[in-house]
């Protein structure tokens, strides 16, 4: 059956892990530092992987120096950033709500983003930075939107999911409203940002985004425990001494922060927040939040659809969105099906 | 065993592990539900708290463990506020078995028990040779050892109940409160559930507090009941000294004979036969007796 190993010192410290999970968690982010590499050899200028490997040690060919350290380091390393952040964000939606479908793309929190960046482009012609910001915000309002109108009783079933496609109806009529009344530049940059790309991110990109997540993470695993009794209910973790209001609040703000960042860095990359903890889910078959595998696979995730994006469909550079949003579209209707058969829509 | 009558309001606190409610008004939202209540659940009894649909006795039950804030008054564990208490110190001193608890999708028994020991846990302490100790004990304890391995989804509802108590056995508090731990099992699970209920009790010391909808089985069980209706205490007492025709009919509204249990020699709480409560309704009612008669007056308080 399960193994789960005990580490004990003779101090009282002990730790539990769980070898299945901890393989994942290896062999995803063994995949995707590979896929990294790869994807850094990838492109008009083709560079051998053990090229890239001794320019990153910093013993490389000044000509590939320049190409791998300031243009193609750093979209991978946004490409990463952001896949891990929205894996380990709609990882923690899911396991709040207690829902598979409670994740940021069906809650509209894409859009919220979006709106913000389009607000940005559209009525100030806003720089990148600016368009950041305003994603930014317009996540962290559609968060907060949703939380006054779904959240304040507590997640009941799928209220949390109604509401949540609601605000993203609303939002996103919003968003065809701010498309019309663009001109024709500023509607073809607002139709590159709303697919989600990873093109031309550089390190400006890269150090808000690797800032974030190195505040988040610690302060979301150091809440993994109590988050993973809340998945047997408010009153059970109540009896068990968790402080239920508190830790989910925190954890939902750090979600929300997680995805309007990953957002604001690379537009609305569709779905990888929806499929990335299901994927993990499946290959870990732990019951628990299963934060840390969801966080590697949204990582691997994504860099393998910007290099699928960059490789199969040619020189023509399609965003890494359209990649994500394909497979998810298909993921999302299986799962519709499947939870339509069990009886829970 | 105690057996006060009415709400005992200045007793001595002991140093031994107490709860009580001290003039406590329990309200959601604007509804209240008791007002100025005042109980305590005598050390080392398995008190029963019955009552009529809605008289508050799960809402007294939520309150005494700490999942709904009187709007006045004070809950008291040891003799502390328990609002104000660190929420892991409560969770190792009381436990609870809701009403309604969900099994993680694809959890394990074993698994599912384990985490009874979250609140004596930590994150340099996950999983010390204690816990699995008390784990192995309390699925012992509830006969579920032979289970460990299999999903808790699989289980039939009777077993699964098992699995709840014991993930909060695991827990290891000398007081636990279960919340209508008979509902939706067949007769012959409710017993199960009450004898093990019985067991931890005598065996272990603990203090039981459950909500029952069976009088019957409360005043089989309990040592110490409770009887409230309409957020007040009606009575309290050990269930032979209080169970009796007139107490029924006040808390409940149903016209009975209280006789002996042939098996256990409690009280046996046996309804009178339809044709005389509706007589007795019509006779009291109205000078319209026709009307009562006829009416739906012989079907009220009985659930």
């Amino acid at each position: 059956m399960k193994d789960i190993r005990s580490l004990r010192t003779p101090g009282g410290l002990s730790l539990r892990l769980d070898v299945r999970a901890c393989t994942v968690v290896v062999l995803l982010l063994a995949a995707a530092l590979v896929a990294s590499v790869v994807l850094i050899g990838t492109g008009d200028f083709p560079i051998p992987a053990g090229d890239v490997l001794r320019t990153l040690a910093g013993d490389g060919k000044p000509g590939q120096e320049f190409i791998i350290t300031e243009l193609r380091l750093p979209r991978v390393l946004v490409g990463l950033l952001v896949g891990a952040s929205l894996g380990l964000g709609g990882a923690l939606f899911q396991s709040v709500s207690r829902n598979p479908l409670g994740s940021p793309d069906v809650l509209g929190l894409g859009q919220g983003s979006t709106a913000g960046a389009l607000v940005m482009i559209v009525l100030f012609s806003g720089s990148a930075t600016q368009v950041a910001a305003g994603a930014l915000v317009g996540g962290l309002v559609t968060g907060l939107a949703i939380y006054l109108l779904a959240w304040k009783r507590g997640v009941h079933g799928y209220r949390l999911v109604l509401v949540g496609i609601g605000v993203s109806a609303i939002v996103t009529a919003v968003n065809g409203y701010l498309l019309t009344k663009a001109d024709i530049v500023d509607a073809a940059r607002a139709l590159v940002w709303m697919t989600g790309s990873l093109n031309g991110r550089d390190w400006d990109q890269v150090w808000p985004l690797l800032a974030l997540v190195c505040v988040l993470v610690p302060l979301v695993l150091g809440n993994a425990r109590g988050l993973r009794m809340m998945e047997m209910g408010d009153d059970v973790s109540y009896a068990l001494g968790v402080r239920v209001e508190q830790v989910r609040l925190l954890l939902m703000v750090s979600a929300v922060l997680l995805t309007a960042g990953a957002t604001a860095a690379a537009g609305p990359v569709g779905f990888v927040a929806l499929t990335a903890p299901q994927l993990a889910r499946r290959l870990t078959r732990s019951p628990g939040p299963n934060l840390v595998p969801s966080m590697v696979m949204g990582a691997a995730l994504l860099i393998v659809a910007d290099w699928a994006s960059q490789r199969v469909f040619g020189a023509d550079q399609l965003p890494v969105g359209v990649v994500t949003g394909v497979l998810g579209g298909f993921y999302l209707l299986g799962l519709l099906v499947t939870e339509r058969r069990a009886g829970r829509i | 065993m105690s057996a006060a009558r009415g709400p005992v309001t200045n007793d001595k606190r002991s140093t031994v592990n107490r709860l009580a409610a001290d003039d406590v008004t329990l309200a959601y939202d604007q509804r209240v539900i008791a007002e100025q209540l005042s109980l305590e659940i005598p050390d080392n009894s398995f008190t029963v708290i019955v009552g009529p649909n809605a008289c508050g006795k799960s809402t007294l039950l939520r309150a005494l463990s700490r999942m709904l804030k009187p709007s006045r008054g004070r809950v008291l564990l040891d003799g502390q506020l328990i609002q104000s208490m660190p929420a892991k110190k409560v969770a190792r001193t009381l436990g609870l078995l809701p009403q309604s608890s969900i099994a993680p999708d694809g959890i394990t028994v074993g698994d599912l028990v384990g985490r009874g020991r979250y609140p004596h846990q930590g994150i340099l302490r996950q999983w010390s040779a204690d816990d699995e100790r008390v784990v192995r004990e309390s699925m012992a304890r509830t006969g579920v050892a032979g289970l460990a391995d299999r999903y808790v989804d699989e289980l039939s509802g009777g077993q699964r109940q098992r699995v709840w108590i014991a993930m909060a056995l695991a827990q290891q508090t000398p007081l636990l409160l279960l919340d209508e731990p008979t509902t939706y099992l067949d007769i012959q699970h409710q017993i199960d559930v009450l004898d093990l209920c019985a067991e931890l009790h005598e065996e272990q010391g603990r203090t039981l507090v459950a909500v029952l909808h069976d009088l019957n089985h409360a005043a089989r069980y309990a040592t110490h009941l409770i009887a409230l209706r309409e957020g007040k205490v009606i009575a309290e007492g050990a269930p032979k000294d209080i169970v009796r025709a007139e107490l029924v009919e006040e808390v409940f509204g149903l016209r009975c004979q209280v006789i002996d249990d042939p098996e256990t020699g409690t009280p046996l709480v046996v309804p009178a036969a339809r044709g005389t409560r509706t007589r007795a309704a019509a006779a009291e009612a109205s000078p319209d007796a026709g009307r009562a008669a006829g009416g739906p007056a012989g079907a009220t308080g009985a659930s």
